[in-house]
């Protein structure tokens, strides 16, 4: 049997691949909303191992609702997205820039 | 595993509330443009039955339904009501306004009172799962409302901005609350903190978890070094919504603060952990959002850090440790709530089509072109700024009497400089409105609802300064009911 420890490395590994493309990334809006949806991965990957692991259920069910509030996420961001691409032609990062003292 | 009637009573005013959104979004759709004005009304009298049943059904008693998920105690009462208030305000606020800039659809009010419903779910929340989904409710809603104004490139790029940070801080806590769960093996608050209490979780886990869950709600509350996202969406976002980002969903930030610090990860052995990093987040929210408002020419992006730094005093309140400085938390969120609604109020009064006073010069000689309003102005300006005898000062005062009665000496002294440099940026708005020549003479255009609160709103800060002790007593007495 995979002992938890791996889970609890993979989830925190994909974590740290989402956190480093939001920060890091300066090319593509798209990008940013996909690393969003790994860290919910990661975070399910989380919470299944430790229900597994504990022998309760209420993680993965946790896990549905994150993953039904993760779809509702990425649609209203896609909605931002094309509302943003209709006003500046753009969704390059570095485009979005307009706010500054 | 059933729900019975008695389930059902202490989520009376979640369930009107959510009834009522659906029948005003249905409702909508059959309504001609020269009769939205039902959509406002509908939503005013939906909040006002809500705060009838909430105060009806409030009691001392703390009850648990719904299988653990949800909780009624004198707390969430008292700061459900003070929701309904300041979502209200700004409903009234905000309609001369929205309706001037194409914003006067059924959505935004749709909008607004699920944003409300999350708020609820999440100040009544008594499971990591309906903390999450109240909070996802809230903050979903909110970055539809920042990009309501679609043709605006400065609104839709906060939106994105909000967004991404937003999901960003959701990801943290939820990472956080993965951590918790895996090392208490429950999600129900009372029995994690019992577990915690037996021995019976992993320590190393449950401070790895709490740092994730520190950080998501650092993001949320606005405290540096997770601010950045905060002058940006309030410059950005239309006035009307930003009044909105700045008041009611700081109760619901203080809410969830209460139940995941407090009430989750309470035990001492946590507790010293989390008051050393709220000290750092407060200790460097008060010192750069004070020192960066000074630089500001915009006063939305002015107000962004002064709320920055008002987060700050908040969390000095909260990292306490003591049932006395959480109430005075209470008060102080309560209290800047009333204060953010007055100050972003004027700056839509001044507002006509076509024209954002949202610049700090668009106030100078107010007390010209209205000296009524340059009184409210400056009563609001001195209760941020915490000069006595408004209330900001009685805010201040009981949040650091709170630090240091629990030892922090040095935090204090800090906190009361800080707050020193804090005033100049204030009392520079009051010396423009009374010293300068007007730069915009137009005349002032408000429905008579909004000039009428907006007074008694300036006021209040005067009047609840002078008697502070009521409201003082009922943060005070919701706290010690409810822990």
């Amino acid at each position: 049997m995979i002992p938890l420890t791996h889970y609890l490395v993979l989830g925190a590994i994909l974590f740290a691949i989402s956190v480093v493309g939001i920060f890091l990334n300066k090319k593509n809006v798209i990008i940013l909303l996909m690393a969003i949806e790994l860290m919910l991965l990661a975070v399910n990957t989380n919470f299944i191992a430790f229900s597994h692991y504990l022998q309760d259920t209420s993680g993965q069910i946790f896990v549905f609702f994150i993953l039904t509030v993760a779809a509702a996420e990425s649609a209203i961001g896609l909605a931002i997205l094309v509302v943003l691409f209709r006003t500046i032609r753009s969704i390059n990062v570095e485009d979005i820039g307009r706010l500054k003292n | 595993m059933s729900l019975t009637a008695a389930d059902f009573v202490p989520i009376w005013p979640e369930l009107l509330l959510l009834v009522m959104v659906c029948v005003i979004l249905i409702a909508d759709l059959f309504l001609r443009d020269d009769q939205r004005n039902g959509v406002y009304v509908l939503s005013l009298l939906t909040l006002a039955a809500c705060a009838v049943v909430t105060v009806v059904s409030a009691g001392s008693d703390v009850s648990i339904v719904m299988h653990g998920m949800f909780v009624d105690d004198p707390m969430s009462d008292a700061l459900k009501v003070m929701v309904y208030l300041a979502v209200g305000v700004m409903l009234v606020y905000s309609r001369t306004y929205i309706e001037a800039r194409g914003m006067f659809r059924g959505e935004f009010y749709t909008l607004v009172l699920f944003a409300t419903l999350g708020m609820m779910v999440m100040i009544s929340a008594n499971h990591f799962l309906s903390l999450y989904l109240g909070l996802e409710l809230l903050s979903l809603s909110m970055y539809a409302l920042v990009a309501l104004q679609r043709d605006s490139a400065e609104s839709t790029e906060s939106a994105m901005k909000y967004f991404v940070l937003g999901a960003l801080a959701s990801g943290m806590l939820l990472y956080g609350m993965s951590m918790i769960y895996g090392a208490t093996g429950s999600l129900e608050i009372p029995r994690v903190a019992e577990r915690i209490a037996n021995g019976q979780a992993n320590a190393t886990i449950l401070v790895f978890g709490l740092v994730f869950v520190v950080a998501g709600l650092g993001f949320k509350f606005g405290a540096v070094p997770f601010h950045m996202w905060v002058p940006d969406v309030y410059q950005g976002a239309p006035t009307a919504v930003a009044l909105f980002i700045s008041t009611a969903p700081k109760l619901a930030a203080f809410a969830f603060a209460i139940r995941l610090l407090v009430e989750a990860l309470g035990h001492p052995s946590l507790l010293v952990e989390w008051q050393q990093m709220l000290a750092i987040l407060a200790v460097l929210s008060m010192a750069i959002g004070n020192i960066t408002a000074i630089a500001q020419t915009n006063l939305k992006r002015m107000l962004a850090y002064s709320t920055i730094s008002h987060m700050g005093f908040l969390m000095l309140g909260l990292m306490s440790g003591t049932v006395d400085g959480y109430g005075a938390a209470m008060f102080y969120v309560a209290v800047y709530a009333f204060m953010g609604l007055g100050t972003f109020g004027m700056i839509m009064l001044l507002s006509r089509k076509g024209f954002e006073a949202d610049r700090i010069e668009d106030f100078k000689g107010l007390n010209r072109r209205s000296p009524w309003y340059a009184f409210v102005m400056l009563l609001l300006m001195f209760s941020l700024a915490g000069v006595p005898p408004t209330v900001g000062f009685y805010a201040k005062l009981s949040v650091l009497q709170a630090a240091l009665d629990a030892g922090y000496i040095g935090l204090t002294i800090v906190a009361v400089l800080l707050s020193l440099v804090g005033a100049f940026y204030y009392l520079r708005i009051v010396r423009l409105m009374y010293f300068d020549e007007p730069t915009d003479t137009a005349p002032i255009v408000a429905s008579a609802g909004a000039r009428v609160l907006l007074s008694v709103n300036g006021l209040a800060a005067l009047v609840i300064g002078i008697v502070p002790g009521w409201l003082m007593t009922l943060c005070q007495q919701a706290m010690q009911a409810s822990l």
